[in-house]
């Protein structure tokens, strides 16, 4: 590409779209000649402006139809198991109808874990970073509960060859869950943790609810990482998680932040901001139908995205999200909740100023879209 | 001549009635709930008094002197004995009483506060909406609701309960409606702007102390055979008030005990709120003697079947019918074949002008039973009279300019053609009408797919545009050959389907017709152009096929097996005409011509090519039998020795794990190693022996038809000639049904591949009764899947399109919704309509071509 070229495509960037160029810049030979240049960006000007939407095309409904029609084909199998060894996801309608729904917990979070350069590459040391992040429970130490009527203690053994894989003794342990165990004495030996009672309470329930308490202390790794699963991806190792923790996860120093994802639209939106989370949605759903073999432009999975996130803040496209914030009240109540609607309006003396399509159609007047759209006044002499 | 008014609604107001409009607006105030009199007349002060509206053909309303169907009706009222709480507004009531002064009446917010809060309110309701606006207010009035002491008057306040559904209690002490409505009286109405309520309203109209009582004509009683009247529930509900109503007048006129008179409150309170809702949750529901649960005011709104959603959102029309369709590839794309019949009671009116007066008299002349003919006319000033063979002569004389014939459906009459479920606009096209014997409509092959219709009974409906406007506006927007190109992924949605395919395919691949046949051919699709054709005794089939394509017309492509397909200057130069390029949902061959030559060119040329694939295959003759299933004994033996091989390699795979030689996969168990493993490879098996009988020299009808993507594939072929395959539930092999086994016929803990699932046989061959039952449960778990997933999608689908449906492109290229809020800067980051782009993109690649082949 001469620069003799690159400038003259790049004095049309205000009239086309970057991508457009950018394709007239990858398949235009290289031996063209600047006249035949220009006759082409004329060309690629007259497709473009013929390719542009009409004002009053009715753009939402035609992504809704887009995104609704193929929903009848998607499979609603909730497991996917995509190839041998790999997390299980969601997918089909329900991830689907899931995203669509903005909902804060999700069926099966999971996390992509991409690493910075240097660390990517090693098998042996991806695997040692992924059990490092993985969420580690006291139970898992545990090898051996045993509650003792007679002493009143509570016996716990543990487990000597994960404490030596993880470096780890008992009174690391001990550290861990002291808090939680208010009211006891730990001692620690070999691999044992004794409780006694510190005071003069002799209730057995205490121990036993104490034993199920230490249960659930994080002993080390992540918090949310319930499964990690190292796999090889093109030429790197990506980490694989169920369970997510996007916040955590970023903050290690191994970790590229710019390529590491989660697939909970809510996370991204808190750790990310509005418009990650936007970009969240689009992949989330263009993943989904991808995998199903349909063909849906992506520019109306965008519409949908912008609509959820237009606020400020993620809206599901639910009666409590999206449709609650139309401003006409029969638009909202011809969705979900009508009399709840109806008298809300009726109290705070709303006015609805008929200016969507429902409302319209309701009263017999032409919907102010497409052909609706323009008025035309016939001058009288 | 034309009588039209043109009013707009501009915007509807919503807001609560006072007592005082409400018997204002009453054209009678009832007062008896007897409904006739003896000569079943309608009572003067009843339920049906006649100035409430007329439902009785002959009678006119006492209020507006119009007849049935004229007058829209009035309202009533009733004056309430006692007041009693409105159900709906139980809890705006208890937040009022609980934030206000028991003794001054006032909000329990200092003063100047007030003014403070509203301020916040306008200001988010501003910045976030109304229902963020709503939101805060819950929250401020929350805050004061706990309050103690009144900041005004100093007095201590007491706890207000609610017993649902509607009673009160003031520490333990039931606070009567009449109390509670002279409680809100207190309120004064600048406080009440805390509560973000309209201007003008005032609480204690939340306590009804008149009734409003809705037309006759909104709640009309139906004469039954026996001439008995059946009244509406409305009207039974209604009957219940008044009568109850005016016991407690009486009884409270004669000084009844106040416990009887409690007794009657309660009761009217439980009548006025089961007339309008009457499914409260604590309410026991009234119902009819039957113990038919009453349909009252709620019920009648709410729901898929209320009046908002089916009357309001979605009406019904006249000019439309619906009958079962059936295929027919010789009429157009565009046409749909319409029975005589139909077109017969179907009408189109025409306005008589001064030239074409003969023409339309010809109509009349007809009358209604002869076709074509017409069945009104209908005279300026809006009166409609029928054409009998009474009035006929008289009406041929009476018809002038400015009279309308509604005359019957004539060929290339304008139609819409609508498949339900709607779940795209390609399920309801513009076409021209084709008037045929028979008793079904008749459409094209070619564009079931958009409305993803079959003819195993489906039924369609037509609709006709009655006015010039909407017959334009069908005619240049919804005419099928403007929506050839789907605006879902911007490739085309209509081609050729199954018979023209492999027609086409089997042309192109290796028919050799003599000159004679060629023309005939081609002839038979509606070329009547020959001159393309090469003059010569045998004709190539690809050389047929060309003559239908333009001139000027080159693309290269790809077919379905991958082979380039080549067409310089309309005349195909290689590769077979397939699905890939014919067919539907894929093919950029009918994108390009479409784009060079434009909609209408495009939908008759596709016409051509799928008449002429089906008189190819009329001519040659195409067949599929039992004998297209059977594979040469070699084949047979090869394919068998490759399932053997599978199966093998699964019960190494398990052999391996009862030894406990199989290492786990990392993530996984071992058990489900195993699962993974075996799965893996017995479908390998599947897939290899299905290459190898595709592979198959023999050309049977089926594997042309699967090779050229018309009907079935490779997989299909391979289950009925070779072996069937691993039947999987859930993507796993089939698991257990019984304990530890999934038969009885099988072995415990059996996981052999035939114990799990695999069929070796295939469907030619036969299944062994184990095989059958577990392809029972796989097609059982496809079937259930399909039943699930119908209503999940179609409700996504509802909610979408709520949410997305005022959206539009403005004309500085925004998109934005109802209340002008911008919510993309440009459809789709740069501003392309799907629909008229390819796959998505701007075509460059053409572009340059054009401009390079141009300069050489």
């Amino acid at each position: 590409m001469k620069a003799e070229h690159t400038k003259i495509i790049n004095s049309y960037a205000d009239k086309l779209p970057p991508l457009v160029l950018k394709t007239v810049e990858e398949e235009v030979p290289g031996n063209i000649s600047a006249s035949n240049l220009s006759k082409i960006m004329e060309g690629v000007i007259a497709a473009y402006k013929y390719a542009e939407v009409h004002p009053g095309e009715s753009v939402g409904l035609v992504g809704a139809e887009s995104i609704g029609e193929p929903g009848t084909q998607m499979t609603l199998n909730t497991f996917h198991l995509a190839g041998v060894a790999e997390v299980q996801v969601t997918t089909g309608l329900p991830r689907i109808i899931e995203v669509f729904d903005a909902r804060k917990e999700i069926k099966t979070p999971m996390m992509e874990i991409y690493l910075k350069s240097p660390h990517n590459k090693n098998m042996e040391k991806v695997r040692k970073f992924a059990a490092n992040i993985k969420e580690m429970k006291f139970e898992e130490f545990v090898s051996e509960y045993s509650l003792s009527i007679f002493d009143q203690t509570l016996k716990v053994v543990l487990n000597k060859g994960l404490l030596d894989d993880n470096a780890l003794v008992a009174k690391d342990l001990i550290k861990l869950i002291k808090t939680k165990a208010k009211g006891f004495n730990l001692t620690s030996q070999n691999e044992e943790i004794l409780f006694t009672h510190k005071g003069k309470t002799e209730e057995i329930k205490d121990l036993y609810a104490i034993k199920e308490k230490i249960k659930d202390v994080k002993v080390g790794g992540v918090k949310g990482l319930k499964q990690v699963l190292p796999v090889k991806r093109n030429e790197e190792y990506v980490v694989l998680t169920s369970g997510n923790n996007l916040k955590d996860v970023l903050a290690l120093p191994e970790v590229d932040s710019n390529r590491t994802t989660s697939n909970d639209i809510y996370e991204i939106y808190k750790v990310l901001g509005i418009e990650a989370a936007r970009q969240a949605i689009i992949n989330e759903v263009y993943k989904v139908v991808e995998s199903q073999g349909l063909n849906v432009n992506i520019r109306h999975i965008m519409l949908v995205a912008d609509v959820m996130c237009a606020s400020g803040v993620v809206k599901g496209v639910t009666r409590y999200g999206v449709v609650s914030e139309k401003a006409s009240v029969l638009a909202r109540a011809s969705f979900e909740t009508p009399l709840k609607h109806l008298f809300n309006a009726a109290l705070e003396g709303e006015v609805d100023d008929l200016t969507s399509v429902v409302e319209n159609v309701m009263i017999n007047q032409p919907v102010p879209i497409g052909t609706g759209l323009p008025g035309l006044i016939t001058k009288m002499k | 001549m034309d009588r039209q008014v043109h009013k707009k609604v501009c915007n509807i107001n919503f807001s609560l009635f006072s007592p005082k409009q409400i018997m204002d607006l009453a054209a009678a105030k009832v007062v008896t709930p007897e409904l006739y009199d003896r000569e079943g007349y309608s009572v003067d002060g009843g339920l049906m008094d006649i100035r409430l509206g007329v439902i009785d053909p002959g009678l006119r309303c006492k209020t507006c002197g119009q007849k049935l169907k004229e007058c829209p009706g009035h309202f009533g009222y009733i004056e309430l004995a006692r007041p009693v709480i409105h159900i709906k507004f139980v809890r705006q009531v208890l937040d009022l009483l609980k934030s206000t002064c028991k003794y001054c009446g006032q909000v329990l917010i200092p003063e100047n506060n007030i003014s403070k809060f509203t301020d916040v309110f306008d200001k988010v309701g501003k910045e976030e909406g109304f229902e963020a606006r709503r939101r805060k207010i819950k929250e401020v009035v929350n805050k004061f609701k706990t309050k103690e002491k009144c900041p005004h008057c100093e007095k201590k306040q007491e706890k207000i309960k609610i017993e649902k559904p509607y009673t009160y209690y003031e520490s333990d002490l039931r606070l009567s409606p009449i109390e509670v409505r002279a409680r809100l009286e207190k309120v004064p109405s600048e406080d009440l702007k805390i509560f973000g309520y309209v201007e003008g309203f005032r609480p204690e109209w939340m306590v009804l102390t008149v009734l409003q009582i809705p037309p006759v004509t909104m709640r009309p009683s139906i004469t039954l055979e026996s001439g008995e009247r059946s009244e509406d529930d409305l009207t039974h509900k209604l009957g219940d008030i008044v009568r109850i109503n005016q016991r407690l007048f009486e009884n409270i006129n004669a000084g009844a005990p106040e416990v009887i008179i409690e007794d009657l409150w309660d009761l009217l309170q439980y009548h006025v709120t089961t007339f309008f809702d009457n499914a409260v949750s604590q309410l026991p529901p009234a119902r009819h003697r039957g113990g038919q649960v009453l349909k009252t005011l709620a019920a009648r709104i709410k729901s898929k079947e209320g009046r908002l959603r089916h009357n309001l959102a979605g009406k019904r029309t006249d000019f439309s019918a619906r009958t079962v369709i059936s295929p027919d590839p010789f009429i157009d794309l565009n046409q749909v074949g319409v029975p005589l019949s139909m077109s017969m009671n179907l009408t189109v009116p025409e306005r008589v002008t001064e030239w074409n007066k003969e023409y339309l008299l010809k109509f009349v002349k007809n009358g209604p039973k002869k076709y074509p003919g017409a069945n009104y006319i209908i005279k300026p000033d809006g009166k409609r009279k029928s054409i009998t063979e009474d009035t006929q002569e008289e009406i041929l004389e009476e018809l002038e300019e400015g009279y309308l014939v509604e005359r019957h459906l004539l060929d290339g009459d304008v139609a819409l053609f609508n498949r339900q479920p709607s779940l795209h606009r390609m399920s309801m096209m513009c076409h021209k009408v084709k008037v045929l014997p028979g008793k079904t409509f008749r459409l094209n092959p070619a564009v079931c797919n958009p409305y993803n219709a079959d003819f195993d009974g489906d039924e369609m409906n037509l609709h006709i545009p009655q006015n010039d406007e909407a017959r334009a506006e069908a005619k240049i927007l919804m005419l099928v050959d403007t929506q050839i190109i789907s605006p879902r992924y911007g490739l085309s949605v209509v081609g050729c389907i199954q018979d023209a395919i492999t027609g086409n395919y089997l042309l192109t691949k290796e028919l050799v017709l003599s000159r004679a046949e060629a023309t005939d051919l081609l002839y038979n699709c509606g070329v009547t152009d020959l001159s393309p054709l090469p003059k010569k005794e045998k004709v190539d089939g690809s050389e047929v096929f060309s003559v239908l394509l333009p001139n000027d017309f080159s693309f290269i492509g790809k077919d379905k097996s991958g082979n380039d397909v080549k067409i310089v200057n309309g005349k195909l130069k290689s590769g077979y005409m397939d699905k890939s390029n014919l067919g539907q949902e894929s093919g950029l061959m009918l994108r390009n011509i479409y784009e060079k030559y434009g909609p209408a060119y495009t939908a008759e040329l596709l016409g051509k090519i799928s008449k002429l694939g089906i008189s190819v295959l009329a001519r040659r003759g195409f067949s599929i039998g039992i004998g297209d299933m059977d594979l040469p004994l070699e084949t047979q033996d090869e394919i068998r020795a490759t399932v053997k091989k599978s199966e093998d390699e699964a019960l190494k795979i398990i052999d391996e794990f009862y030894a406990g030689k199989l290492d786990a996969l990392p993530g996984r168990s071992v058990a489900e190693t195993l699962e993974l493993n075996v799965l893996g490879a017995l479908n390998k098996a599947r897939n290899k022996s299905g290459d190898i009988a595709m592979k198959q020299v023999q050309n049977s009808a089926a594997i042309t038809m699967a090779r050229s993507g018309a009907r079935g594939n490779p997989l299909n072929i391979a289950q009925m000639t070779a072996v069937v395959g691993q039947q999987a539930l859930r993507g796993k092999r089939i698991e257990s049904g019984f304990k530890n086994r999934t038969m009885s016929y099988f072995g415990n803990k059996d996981l052999s591949p035939k114990a799990r699932g695999f069929v070796k046989n295939n469907f030619k061959s036969g299944l062994t009764p184990a095989e059958f039952f577990f392809g029972a449960m796989t097609g059982r778990d496809a079937l259930m899947d399909t039943a699930l997933r119908t209503p999940k999608s179609g409700y996504l689908y509802r909610r979408l399109s709520n949410a997305l449906q005022d959206l539009k492109v403005e004309y500085d290229g925004t998109v934005r919704d109802a209340s002008s809020r911008i919510v993309q800067f440009s459809y789709g980051e740069d501003g392309l309509d799907v629909s008229k782009t390819k796959n998505g993109v701007v075509d460059v690649k053409s572009v340059i071509q054009n401009v390079i082949g141009a300069s050489k």
